[in-house]
């Protein structure tokens, strides 16, 4: 078994998989039970300001969206930052903490976007022990009408100057999460950066509406006739995750800027992705939410076996290993030709490929009487639109074609790699030299 | 040759060897990829899931399901063999209808439970299929223990101590290890040789001397164990079979069931196989069936399972009483034998009709039946068979305590030959558990 013992920012945990800023460790009680199951650390439900804290509706909190059989795929919250009592919260990391010393604990703080309210809360803060805070500038609903979360996320300014309070008042790791709820990711995380922070953790909840009441006419969750936009997380928000974390990865101003990835983190398979593009670890939120916190040793024992299977001896092995082939699109290679080629013998002749490529694509599968599928190479772009809706795994492949051979759709040889900046269709193209 | 299809009494070639191959391929077949993840996908990974209580080694099933559905097959087979290391074969022998798929809420929802024994099937596959042993031994401990009884509960017991470090050596008295496994389960569960394998699979830990052919009660003696070796696990099965006691039970061609099962097990060709042409099988168990069914596999013309009691008294689940019903067995309820009769060789059964009175009591009705039988089986149930006058016996099984502690000292037992259910999976459970106790007992002293 792989040892998955993780170093992020100097803090160490035995595995590389945190509980991110919710529910989960909104209490002493959740956050003892969850690392009696395992979990490596937390990042602990964001905090407020001394003070009446925070008050959530008394409604429902939550909307979700499902794949077949009723599989939870994204989740909606409309859930504002703890509304706990700060001292309460305060008492009960620092008891946490020292009962669980090879355990990361971080705390996630939002408060008002004034160098006082900082000043304030973080030497309590740091009173617990804890082994970092987490600036939550990332929640979308409630809070960002005050002044705070996703407000501030959206103006790079403030990450800065907020991120420069902290690094003043506070003497361990700051991690700024952000929101995705913004055009270019590589802005807040510059600032980040320049503010001072030691890493960034992202994505926090995207904007939206998860369905409809069509007989209230509201939106869903409905509060008395009436609902809002929430944050929506889970699974199906890993690949906006995974973009977002690659372009900070890749991006020279904060390339090198540790990372904890965040978004959908389902399996062990989805943390390494995370890992691969960069990041330093993962926090988990929906995953845990929906399968309870026993999940965590699917993802322990999955990740340290593919460890096994690769050689990797520590994480530190794999992680951003993927950046380097993360690129734009006008440097991929035009002379990589493929062809979708449909195994008969695994094919169930549902003819969904056909349809997809008949109707809405290149009229690239024929179709015999007895349901006989196959790829007309003469038509076929490649474009894996066939094995993306093929409901049978590894039964439509894309085949490349060797260098030398002739592509029928073209007519033309596969030759060395090309790509757009130089191709003649390209009124920019860079000319070779004559 | 003479055409033996059709002949009367018990003879081999009934049916093709093609035929018979067919008939004993794999019961539940395994599962390719895609059926797999098809299945797992539909496990709600449950919290504290009434699957895992419902099997008796605890497997934890919703973790070794999320693992198949994360792409981890191996993963998943070692979760199964943590808790079980005998998790290849009880996903192929346990009846899963009663057990684990019995609780699995799918069947409140939609009336089909999770395929948990074909899936764990799949996992276990997976990691046999690598060849190499998955555990390591402990730091020797230089303590030697005696198992004996190479059958499901030995091998576990075996298998545990060993991997705390402890110096084990496992006695059998039949000529091959497996215990049931290998002599008594249906060949159709359990094909292509596995009990074999799985036994050469399992001693693959090391630290377990197998000496076969030698017997408790002949070669040696518990007190001389007890003497020898730090510890003793008796796990003996049940080695005697209880005898109706019939008028003509003694003809030729009526048998124990346990011994005609035995035989085709440890058959290299079925088609050579004698069978009758009209068999009669007298019980109502899991033995029973597997006899009844299996000689119907090797062709005999017509199979009938009479049982003395009412189906809801069966001991064979509905599962395997379908199963019967599904390979053409007929099964009788409420007669009982009262004798067999032949010149020579059985050549027909006789039974009473009976019922269940209110209480519960089982009277005959005074009327009987005859059945032409060339060939009859009885599968009226096993009993211990031990030579110790010192281990105490209570309702035909050794009597234990807490994890198979007997009266004495430390000698422990489990399977079969003690109070429980007789399936494979709780003489698994049984020597598991035995073992973490002798571990505790043979190092904190
Ligand atoms: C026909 C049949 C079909 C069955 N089918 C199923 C099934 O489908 N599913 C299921 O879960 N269970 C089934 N069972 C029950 C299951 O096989 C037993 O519960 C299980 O094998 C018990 O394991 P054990 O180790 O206690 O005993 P056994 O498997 O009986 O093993 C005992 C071992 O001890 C050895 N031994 C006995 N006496 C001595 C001695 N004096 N000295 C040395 N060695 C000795 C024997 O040779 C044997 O190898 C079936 C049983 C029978 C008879
Ligand atoms: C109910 C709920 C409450 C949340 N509350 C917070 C919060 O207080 N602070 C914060 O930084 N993020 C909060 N989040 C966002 C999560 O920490 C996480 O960034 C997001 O859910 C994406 O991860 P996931 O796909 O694993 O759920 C919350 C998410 C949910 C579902
Ligand atoms: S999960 Fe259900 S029972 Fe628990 S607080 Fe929420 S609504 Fe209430």
């Amino acid at each position: 078994m792989a040892d998955l013992t993780t170093d992020f920012l100097g803090i160490k945990s035995p595995n590389p998989f945190w509980l991110a800023s919710a529910p989960p460790t909104d209490k002493e009680y959740n956050v003892r039970r969850a690392f009696e199951a395992g979990w490596g650390g937390v990042v602990w439900k964001t905090l407020g300001e001394e003070g009446p804290p925070v008050v959530n509706v008394n409604g429902p909190r939550y909307g979700a969206i499902y794949g077949a059989d009723r599989r939870l795929l994204g989740l909606n919250n409309i859930e504002l930052i703890t509304d706990r009592d700060l001292y309460t919260n305060l008492e009960e990391i620092k008891r946490v903490k020292a009962d669980y010393p090879d355990r990361a604990v971080i705390v996630s703080i939002m408060v008002p976007c004034e160098e006082e309210s900082w000043k304030a809360i973080l030497p309590l803060v740091e009173e617990t022990g804890a082994d970092g805070i987490e600036l939550n500038f990332g929640c979308p609903h409630g809070m960002s009408e005050r002044g705070m979360g996703s407000a501030v996320g959206q103006v790079p300014e403030y990450i800065q100057m907020v991120a420069e309070w902290c690094k003043k008042y506070y003497s361990k790791p700051v991690i700024v999460k952000l929101t995705p709820n913004i055009t270019d990711i590589r802005k807040p995380a510059t600032a980040a950066k320049l503010g001072g922070a030691d890493a960034v953790s992202l994505i926090n909840t995207i904007n939206s509406i998860t369905s409809v009441d069509l007989d209230l006419m509201a939106p869903q969750p409905t509060i008395d006739g009436k609902g809002s936009h929430g944050g929506y997380c889970g699974p199906a928000v890993k690949p906006i995750a995974l973009s977002m974390v690659s372009e900070i990865a890749r991006n020279p101003e904060t390339h090198g800027l540790p990372i904890s990835g965040i978004g959908g983190v389902t399996t062990w398979r989805d943390a390494a992705e995370f890992m691969a593009l960069g990041c330093g670890n993962v926090q988990v939120c929906t995953a845990a939410m929906t399968y309870g916190f026993r999940v965590v040793q699917e993802m322990i024992s999955g990740l340290s076996s593919w460890m096994d299977e690769k050689g990797y001896t520590s994480t530190a092995d794999f992680i951003g290993m993927a950046v380097p082939s993360v690129t734009d699109w006008q440097h991929l290679n035009l002379n990589y030709v493929t062809k979708a080629r449909i195994s008969q013998d695994d094919c169930i002749k549902c003819g969904r490929c056909y349809a997809a490529c008949e109707d809405t694509s290149h009229q690239a599968i024929s179709m015999s009487e007895d349901r006989t599928f196959e790829v007309i190479d003469e038509e076929c772009v490649a474009c894996n639109l066939c094995v993306n809706v093929c409901p049978v795994e590894g039964c439509i492949t894309m085949e490349q074609l060797p260098k030398g051979a002739t592509d029928p759709r073209t007519g033309q040889k596969v030759g060395d790699y090309a790509n757009w900046t130089t191709h003649p269709n390209n009124p920019g193209a860079v000319k070779a030299a004559e | 040759m003479t055409d033996t299809r059709y002949a009367s009494g018990v003879k081999p070639g009934r049916l093709s060897g093609e035929d018979i191959a067919a008939n004993f391929t794999d019961m539940h077949p395994p599962l390719g990829d895609h059926e797999a993840a098809v299945a797992a996908d539909r496990c709600y990974f449950c919290h504290d899931a009434p699957c895992v209580t419902a099997c008796p080694t605890a497997i934890d099933i919703p973790l070794f399901i999320r693992q198949i559905q994360g792409g981890k097959p191996g993963d998943a087979g070692r979760t199964i063999f943590d808790q079980n290391i005998l998790g290849g074969m009880c996903a192929r022998v346990c009846p899963t209808e009663t057990l684990c798929e019995e609780a699995c809420v799918r069947n409140t929802a939609e009336e089909d439970p999770v395929e948990i024994g074909r899936l764990q099937r799949y996992a276990t596959d997976t990691v046999m299929a690598g060849n190499t042993h998955p555990y390591t031994r402990a730091a020797p401990t230089g303590k030697r223990v005696a198992v004996v009884g190479a059958g499901p509960a030995g091998l576990a017991c075996a298998h545990r101590l060993a991997m705390h470090g402890h110096e084990v050596t496992l006695y059998d008295a039949r000529k091959k290890p497996g215990g049931l496994n290998e002599y008594g389960i249906a060949a159709y569960k359990t094909v292509d040789d596995f009990a074999a394998r799985e036994v050469d699979w399992l001693l693959g830990i090391g630290g377990i001397k197998l000496e076969t052919g030698v017997k408790l009660g002949e070669a040696f003696t518990i007190r001389e164990l007890q003497e020898d070796f730090d510890a003793v696990f008796i796990g003996v099965g049940l080695g005697g079979v209880n005898r109706p006691g019939l008028p003509g039970e003694t003809l030729d061609n009526t048998e124990d069931a346990v011994d005609f099962i035995a035989r085709l097990r440890q058959a290299n060709d079925k088609a050579a196989l004698p069978v009758g042409k009209k068999v009669v099988v007298v019980g109502g168990g899991m033995t029973a069936v597997d006899a009844a069914v299996q000689a119907k596999m090797l062709g005999a013309e017509s199979v009938s399972m009479v049982y003395r009691r009412g189906r809801d008294a069966m001991g064979a689940s509905l599962f395997e009483q379908d199963h019967a019903a599904k390979n053409g067995v007929s099964i009788v309820t409420n007669a009982a034998p009262v004798g067999i009769a032949g010149q020579v060789v059985t050549e027909e059964i006789t039974f009473v009709r009976t019922e269940t009175g209110p209480d519960g009591k089982l009277t005959t009705t005074g009327e009987e039946f005859s059945r032409e039988a060339d060939q009859v089986l009885l599968a009226i149930g096993q009993k211990l068979d031990i030579a110790s006058p010192r281990i105490e016996i209570e309702n035909g099984k050794i009597k234990v305590s807490g994890p198979g502690r007997t009266n004495l000292e430390r000698v422990w037992a489990g399977g079969d030959c003690t109070p429980g259910e007789d399936l494979t999976v709780v003489a698994v459970a049984e020597g598991r558990d035995a073992a973490e106790d002798m571990h505790t007992m043979l190092t904190e002293g």
